[in-house]
């Protein structure tokens, strides 16, 4: 997972250094290694091929401007490609319907539909300030309806009930004609995960789908999907043809292929993130920030503005300044970010998701995925002011007043200072311009270990 | 604390024989065989560019990935130079056996004995793998060989995830062991324990939230669910099974990691392989870990559950050519 495209990339690509122009031979080997960096972040092989031919076509040829060397030429085109391929930023939903505007959900089982629907009618209530109402048409699952029902309860979404002994389409038809005398503005339909080989269950939404005329229909497919989202995706979209797809879960380490694969093989857009299972954990899509993961280049962006949301934004933002301008990241940093943790998805989440922690040894990042941060917090919180400032001034004397204090070792707070010092190197070059620097270091980062 | 009693099973949605399923899916996975695969081997060439590429196409696309991929191309180019054969079916049958070689070890099916008092499995795995449902499975199996069984409702933070696994209760005919939503899931699987004791039954099985493996906290609070099930009985959790979707992707290696750091699994169930998905991960979890692999899903009704089988698993990841 941590074998990221960049470090991978590194020796083939600087065999490259010196040609002047990219050629088929000069970047065989480094698409090889293009090819092998998204079959691992699970892009269906028949988008890999097409993928990496098309990159071929384009590199080959081009001239190196004089402040790229090859190999960050031939990433630039794979990232840039990449980008445009996924489609553009932050799609919105169509509604530009007489309402009520009808958003039918479709997918596997246990894609995250039930949940979607109501991250989806939460949003469009909040920010659009719509009237939405909510109906399950899931008769086959134990207990959907009921989960419908409390999830947009806990919202205050309005929730039309159905019952289990009746038709599906029975549900979303009356659904539909009850929306449009009280006057709703949008009706989302949940339906029950189907698998696209179930004849029978892909005629009922075919029928659900006819019945109902929906202005968006959604795709919800979850970001752990690996090769098989190409025929998934593929007869969903021939039996519905979608408006669009949801990506849920990627509130885990998914390196997240489906979406390159999806996108492909529909041509939908892509216009949601699910990043969590409570209501609220729904994001725009951004193209270059799913690109950046499946390549491995990581995502310090998308941290800083869950950050933002999450946690006391003026400490977010003091922090992203602080790491933008490439400024200290000192150990009271460093101890809010270990209490915000737990509500961003966890240490090892945020720390897989920044850029460079290939770099970072693996017991290091063995140690951080413990439940080690309370003792940490414990630890920091035993420090005076200056030290957490300046913690270079951290010598035998004080670590054993702050083991006392914290009710924990010296080897412990030794392990901290080390595990806060390649946090601080690592902030330091993940701030210092992002993914651009990131790319322009990789070559440096040859001579000198990054570590 | 709540307890429902035993109820006779509801109707059961789409019924459908498990054997008519099973050979629904063999007959899928049969034309899988791609049409470029099949001409090279009937061609009865010589191991060149286009079969391996063949294979390797075969194994990427149901998930081996690249890794284990290479391994296995590795392992049968070596193991056939030496034994100096060069036609494709021998190509094929060296492939097909390298992979059962990965894989038999793992086909060690769950043995319960009767005297645990209970015999705890815990279920655990990422968000939406089907770990309710397979509990469903599960229960009916194990009680129509003659076991006692419970269920404890441990995950209490999903909306309505109690209802479900009562109805599956209901339908297997085993009583659940539950609180109410938000209730300490801890101490769910605490009074279940309990429970289970004193009404002497054999085996308890604990339903645990959907988390992803990556939330420390979430998984701190899985920790507490064995740790409280440990205190009671030194043996227990019995078996820790960790619940996979076969349309996962590489990312199956990470959550067997984090998981197996968290709670130690010592058995793993595919879901869904009556889909199109291959669940080829398999083995590279398997030539990574070694762990059992217990059962496998096969549909959403609770007869869709059968006993992980190596042959069978590798005749849908390389069928076996006609
Ligand atoms: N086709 C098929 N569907 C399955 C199988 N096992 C489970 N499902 C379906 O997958 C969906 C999710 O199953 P659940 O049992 O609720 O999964 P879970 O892991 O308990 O989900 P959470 O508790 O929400 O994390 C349901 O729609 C199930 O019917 C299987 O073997 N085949
Ligand atoms: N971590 C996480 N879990 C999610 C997300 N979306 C859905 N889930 C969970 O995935 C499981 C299945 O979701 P559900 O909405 O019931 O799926 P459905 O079967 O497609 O309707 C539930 O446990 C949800 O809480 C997400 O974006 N992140
Ligand atoms: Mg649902
Ligand atoms: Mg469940």
């Amino acid at each position: 997972m941590f074998d990221n495209l960049s470090q991978r990339l590194q020796v083939s690509l600087n065999r490259l250094r010196g040609a002047g122009r990219l050629t088929q031979d000069n970047i065989g080997e480094a698409l090889r290694e293009v090819r092998m960096a998204l079959l691992e972040a699970d892009v269906a092989l028949p988008v890999v091929k097409a993928f990496v031919d098309q990159v071929r076509t384009k590199a080959t040829g081009q001239e190196v401007v004089r402040s790229l060397t090859p190999g960050q030429a031939v990433i630039k085109i794979v990232n840039d490609e990449l980008v445009t391929l996924l489609g553009a930023t932050n799609d919105r939903l169509n509604l530009a319907v007489r309402p009520p505007a009808v958003i039918l959900m479709a997918g596997l089982q246990g894609s995250g539909k039930t949940t979607t629907v109501v991250k989806l009618g939460h949003l469009l209530q909040e920010r659009e300030k719509k009237t939405v109402a909510v109906v399950s048409t899931d008769v086959y699952r134990p207990a959907a309806m009921e989960q419908l029902r409390r999830l947009s309860a806990s919202v205050g979404l309005s929730c039309v009930s159905g019952q289990p002994d009746e038709q599906p389409v029975e549900i979303a038809r009356t659904a539909v004609d009850q929306a449009k005398r009280s006057l709703v503005d949008v009706v989302i339909i949940d339906t029950a995960g189907r698998l696209h080989i179930d004849n029978e269950m892909m005629d009922e939404i075919k029928a659900l789908h006819a019945a109902v005329d929906p202005v968006e229909t959604l795709f919800v497919a979850d970001s752990v999907t690996g090769q098989d989202a190409v025929n998934t995706a593929k007869a969903f979209n021939d039996v519905l043809s979608l408006t669009g797809v949801i990506l849920t879960k990627t509130d885990g380490d998914a390196r997240g292929g489906a979406a390159l694969s999806i996108r492909h093989i529909t041509g939908k857009p892509i216009k949601f993130l699910g990043t969590g299972e409570k209501p609220d954990a729904l994001e725009p899509f951004y193209p270059d920030r799913i690109a950046s993961r499946i390549l491995g280049m990581g995502d310090v962006l998308s941290i800083i503005e869950q950050a933002q949301r999450t946690t006391d934004q003026d400490k977010a933002r003091k922090l992203a300044k602080k790491l933008t301008k490439g400024k200290g990241f000192d150990l009271e940093d460093f101890r809010d970010q270990l209490l915000q943790m737990e509500n961003m998805g966890g240490i090892a989440s945020m720390l897989e998701r920044l850029p460079g922690m290939g770099a970072v040894p693996e017991n290091v990042r063995g140690q951080l995925n413990d439940n080690q941060f309370k003792r940490l917090v414990a630890i920091i919180n035993s420090m005076t002011p200056e030290e957490r400032r300046f913690p270079a001034i951290i010598r035998g004397s004080r670590k054993r007043r702050i083991a006392r204090g914290s009710g924990t070792q010296v080897q412990e707070v030794n392990r901290l200072l080390k595990q806060f010092t390649q946090m601080q190197k690592m902030m330091k070059r993940a701030g210092k311009g992002g993914f651009k620097r990131m790319l322009q270091g990789m070559q440096g980062g040859l001579h000198g270990k990054p570590f | 604390m709540t307890l429902t009693s035993k109820t006779t099973a509801t109707g059961e949605t789409k019924p459908q024989g498990l054997l008519a399923r099973l050979r629904n899916t063999l007959g899928a996975t049969r034309q899988s065989l791609t049409q470029g695969l099949a001409d090279l081997l009937l061609d009865k060439r010589v191991l060149d560019e286009d079969l391996l590429e063949e294979l390797e196409t075969q194994l990427l696309t149901a998930d081996v990935g690249v890794d284990a991929t290479q391994n296995l191309i590795a392992d049968i180019t070596g193991k056939l130079a030496r034994k100096e054969l060069s036609d494709g079916p021998a190509i094929y049958a060296q492939l097909r056996q390298s992979i059962l070689e990965i894989v038999q070890p793992c086909a060690r099916p769950l043995l319960i004995p009767g005297d645990a008092g209970p015999f705890v499995i815990m279920i655990v795995g990422v968000n939406g793998v089907g770990k309710t449902t397979t509990i469903g499975k599960l229960a009916q199996r194990l009680l129509s060989s003659g076991l006692q069984v419970m269920i404890a409702a441990a995950d209490t933070f999903r909306a309505a995830a109690i209802e479900q696994l009562q109805t599956w209760g209901a339908r297997a005919g085993v009583p659940v062991i539950a609180q109410h939503t938000g209730a300490d899931a801890a101490a769910v699987a605490h009074d279940a324990m309990n429970a289970a004791r004193a009404r002497k039954v054999d085996v308890l099985i604990v339903d645990t939230a959907g988390r992803q493996h990556t939330n420390v906290g979430l998984m701190d609070e899985l920790t507490k669910i064995k740790r409280v099930v440990n205190k009671l009985d030194p043996q227990a959790p019995h078996e820790v099974l960790m619940i996979l979707d076969a349309v996962t992707g590489q990312n199956a290696l990470s959550q067997l990691e984090h998981f197996r750091r968290a709670v130690g699994v010592t058995g793993l169930c595919t879901t869904k392989l009556d889909g199109t998905a291959k669940g080829g991960i398999l083995i590279a979890l398997a030539q990574k870990t070694g762990l059992p692999i217990r059962y496998i899903g096969v549909g959403e009704t609770i007869e869709d559950l059968v006993e992980f089988n190596a042959e069978d698993f590798v005749d849908a990841i390389i069928p076996e050519p006609e």
